[in-house]
């Protein structure tokens, strides 16, 4: 199925090695625990992943060293940005200064349907924008009034939520008072977030706030009519970017599964509200969404799954795994619904692989995709040489494993400098990560997609999807534009 | 005309600060000098001796009616007290919402740039009891006071607090140039009260400007939003008063940079003078009250 191959470990061990040596002792010394060579081992296989082929263990989830540039967010990116951000029928207040509201604006490519500015709001900005005087009298009233407005000018809302920003936090506005008065007066879910942004050391304790908010301010609140069936399935953690969660619905609606909701791409506050009568819960970005999984196994027992709709090789195991949970009716689905995409995955890869065979990938993303993109490549002849993350937790290296060839380097919260003398001294053949990377990157000749916004294309998920990201990668690898690379007046005559 | 001296005045909050500032600032200025008094606590209190009245007008509330300070003009916030004291009151929110700090800040920025600081000699700081939070270190920041008056007493909190003061001017006395003027103790008539005064006016390496005896006039005066200096000038409480002023205008340019001192030298001189007790002592006591209320019971 995947790729054997192996990376040059001791290569890479080296060159963590040199990169280090750049920082003054007590700075290295820090920065060395999150730096890593993933390592063959034999640990005995679990039963949701199977086994892992490699170790991969760094020190992950601590604050990062000032001084140094750090791709990460902040909590309030993590909650409005990430987990409440696309839920369409709500209106999504950044609570505090313009700022951050407004430089957020729209950055994650959560695509939707409705009619925007009558029932959904995702595109939107609101904001209280606070002046000096909310900061000294509070801002209390303010969003009061921000709540009223918003009723008066969107009444097909269907609720509000309020992401705080650090001021919030700091001269400790009572927005909990708020939200249940103005609850009691427009019978409307209103969720107040603490996600202020000093909180943590990541946006990954804003997906913590915001999933333990949904626990406290969603669940359980109102009487929710819906008759469940049997094959009902929540998909936990797809954010729908740039079409991802349709792409991944339509093969599990061919499973025989219905989707009773997906959180939080294209979702509606129903869908969020339902999600404990279904019968299991796909989780696919397991750092922004285990914890409301874990809340509703413990609570309603929902079982959890996790899944990985990047790449058949991944897509196939994981529709026999869901399949599995429901019984025989439906595992010989998956078997049809795998057999039907075979032509297309083929297709595919006869394409592509001949033009991407071999070439070389690292990655640095957020919280999923940097473990699992992997078999994606590889299904494409691809080999990834090293990954990190930005906002990883232990558990998530602990995942990597299962994915990763020994020898690959891997970083936790690398450097903006560590990043790229990585890349300078592997010279991959594409690099996949965020805006702020891509444009050093390709300076340096190396071609690059961004792996948060699927580079404004997408979707990636699903065969659909895969489609799409073969074209993509290839586009972005074999631009002729490379060839131009060298001044012509440099070129020897 | 001198050079504008800015002053301070900090202390436990309860200690008497409004009161005795009130009450020197009203006697410096029959010394002839023009001073502007800038209240820096939400609830206003800084002026309403100097005023007869509680100053409704805050620059904060002001400004919150007009949109943001910039829409105010200097003399909307202004207004003239005893014998000419010019009275500006920052405000702020009610207690428990908001950010009162902020406001400081905000309102200080204000008065210092629409010109509130021209044409007059004392500008006095009047600042709420504890340095919570950067807003009210504000006066002692960015060279703005000068000299610091601590009003404290012989009770052991107030002590505490004038500790913790002088660590706080010690914290931008480099920066900034800000120096501990001394201390005002104003009596409590707790033991040996004039003596601790002293003592920790030593240690920290300051002064004991002055010491204000208690005297129930200040009260009379008071209730009728006066100070001892207009309600009863001929008095010997507006005597004292007057002494005070007269020091502290003499002590321009002298003030230190302080040495506050650590919790336990602290404790060590309360125990000296018996203002703290040593937990055998307190035992002790304990004991023998509970032993005499045993005692009475049967």
């Amino acid at each position: 199925m995947s790729l054997d191959y192996e990376n040059d470990g001791e290569f890479n061990t080296k060159l963590i090695e040199e990169v280090l040596s750049a920082y003054p002792d007590k700075f290295a010394k820090r920065r060395k625990k999150h730096l890593n060579v993933a390592k063959p081992t034999d640990e005995v296989s679990d039963e949701h992943e199977g086994a892992a082929v490699t170790e991969c263990d760094v020190k992950s989830n601590i604050k990062s060293i000032p001084g140094v540039m750090t791709i990460r967010g902040c909590a309030y990116a993590g909650s409005k940005g990430v987990v409440w951000g696309p839920i369409k029928d709500m209106v999504h207040i950044s609570h505090g200064p313009v700022g951050c509201g407004q430089y957020s604006w729209s950055q994650r490519r959560n695509y939707y349907i409705g009619k925007t500015g009558i029932d959904t709001f995702v595109t939107m900005q609101f904001t209280s924008d606070f002046q000096e005087r909310d900061i000294v009298f509070g801002g209390d009233k303010k969003l009061e009034k921000i709540i009223d407005e918003i009723e008066v000018l969107f009444p097909l809302n269907n609720g509000i939520t309020i992401q705080s920003e650090c001021p919030i936090g700091l001269i400790g506005d009572d927005i909990e008072a708020v939200s249940r008065k103005k609850h009691k007066e427009t019978g409307k879910t209103i969720v107040p977030v603490r996600c202020e942004g000093f909180r943590g050391v990541s946006q990954s304790l804003g997906h913590h706030l915001a999933n333990d908010a949904i626990r406290d301010w969603v669940f359980d609140k109102k009487e929710v009519e819906f008759t469940s069936g049997p094959y009902d399935v929540n998909v936990i953690g797809d954010y729908n970017i740039g079409g991802d969660a349709w792409a991944s619905r339509i093969l599990l609606e061919e499973l025989g599964l219905r989707v009773v909701g997906n959180w939080s791409g294209d979702a509606t506050l129903a869908e969020i509200e339902r999600a404990p009568k279904a019968k299991l819960n796909l989780i696919h970005c397991y750092r922004s969404m285990n914890y409301i999984c874990r809340h509703m196994e413990e609570k309603y027992g929902v079982a959890w799954m996790e899944y990985n709709f990047f790449g058949p090789s991944q897509i196939e195991s994981s529709l026999r795994k869901i399949a599995k949970h429901f019984g025989p009716e439906i595992e010989a689905k998956a078997e049809e619904v795998i057999a039907k995409y075979k032509p297309l995955v083929d297709a595919v890869k006869a394409k592509y692989q001949p033009r991407l065979n071999g070439k070389t990938v690292m990655l640095y993303v957020g919280g999923l995709r940097p473990r699992h993109v992997v078999n994606a490549y590889e299904d494409l002849g691809m080999e990834i040489v090293g990954t990190g993350y930005e906002f990883a937790h232990n558990d998530d290296y602990q995942r990597t494993g299962h994915y990763v060839k020994s020898g690959t380097l891997i970083y936790d919260d690398v450097t903006g400098y560590e990043l790229e003398k990585f890349i300078e001294g592997i010279r991959p053949d594409l690099v996949g990560s965020g805006i702020k990377e891509k444009y050093p990157v390709q300076k340096m000749g190396i071609p690059f997609r961004q792996m948060h916004s699927w580079d404004y294309s997408g979707p990636y998920h699903g065969y659909d999807g895969f489609a799409i990201f073969a074209r993509d990668m290839d586009l972005a690898i074999n631009n002729p534009v490379w060839g131009l690379f060298k001044a012509p007046w440099k070129t020897a005559a | 005309m001198a050079a504008l001296r800015q002053i301070a005045f900090y202390g436990k909050g309860g200690i008497g600060k409004s009161t005795t500032s009130q009450n020197t600032l009203a006697a410096l200025v029959e010394m002839g000098q023009k001073i502007l008094i800038v209240g820096c606590d939400p609830k206003a209190d800084s002026t309403r001796l100097i005023l007869n009245t509680k100053l409704q007008d805050t620059v904060l509330h002001l400004a919150a009616e007009a949109g943001s300070v910039e829409d105010l003009e200097i003399e909307d916030v202004m207004k003239i007290g005893y014998k000419g004291i010019k009275c500006t009151e920052s405000g702020g929110p009610e207690p428990g919402v908001g950010c009162a700090g902020r406001g400081v800040i905000t309102a200080i920025n204000f008065l210092e740039e629409n010109g509130a600081y021209d044409d007059v000699d004392y500008v006095s700081y009047d600042v709420l009891g504890d340095v919570v939070c950067g807003g009210f270190a504000m006066p002692i920041r960015e060279n703005k006071a000068q000299e610091i008056y601590i009003v404290m007493s012989g009770e052991m909190m107030a002590l505490y607090a004038a500790n913790n003061i002088a660590k706080g001017i010690l914290k931008y006395a480099h920066s900034g140039g800000v120096r501990l003027g001394g201390l005002i103790c104003n009596e409590r008539q707790t033991d040996k009260e004039l003596e601790l005064a002293e003592a920790l006016a030593a240690k920290l390496g300051t002064k004991l400007i002055h010491f204000v005896p208690r005297d129930n006039i200040v009260q009379h005066a008071e209730l009728r939003r006066q100070t001892v200096i207009q309600y009863a000038p001929d008095s010997q409480q507006a005597k004292e008063y007057r002494i005070l002023a007269e020091k502290i205008h003499a002590n321009s340019g002298k003030g230190v940079i302080p040495t506050p001192i650590s919790m336990e030298e602290l404790e060590e001189m309360l125990l000296e003078f018996g203002i703290m007790k040593t937990e055998e002592q307190a035992l002790a006591e304990l004991q023998a009250k509970e032993a005499a209320k045993a005692a009475a019971a049967q």
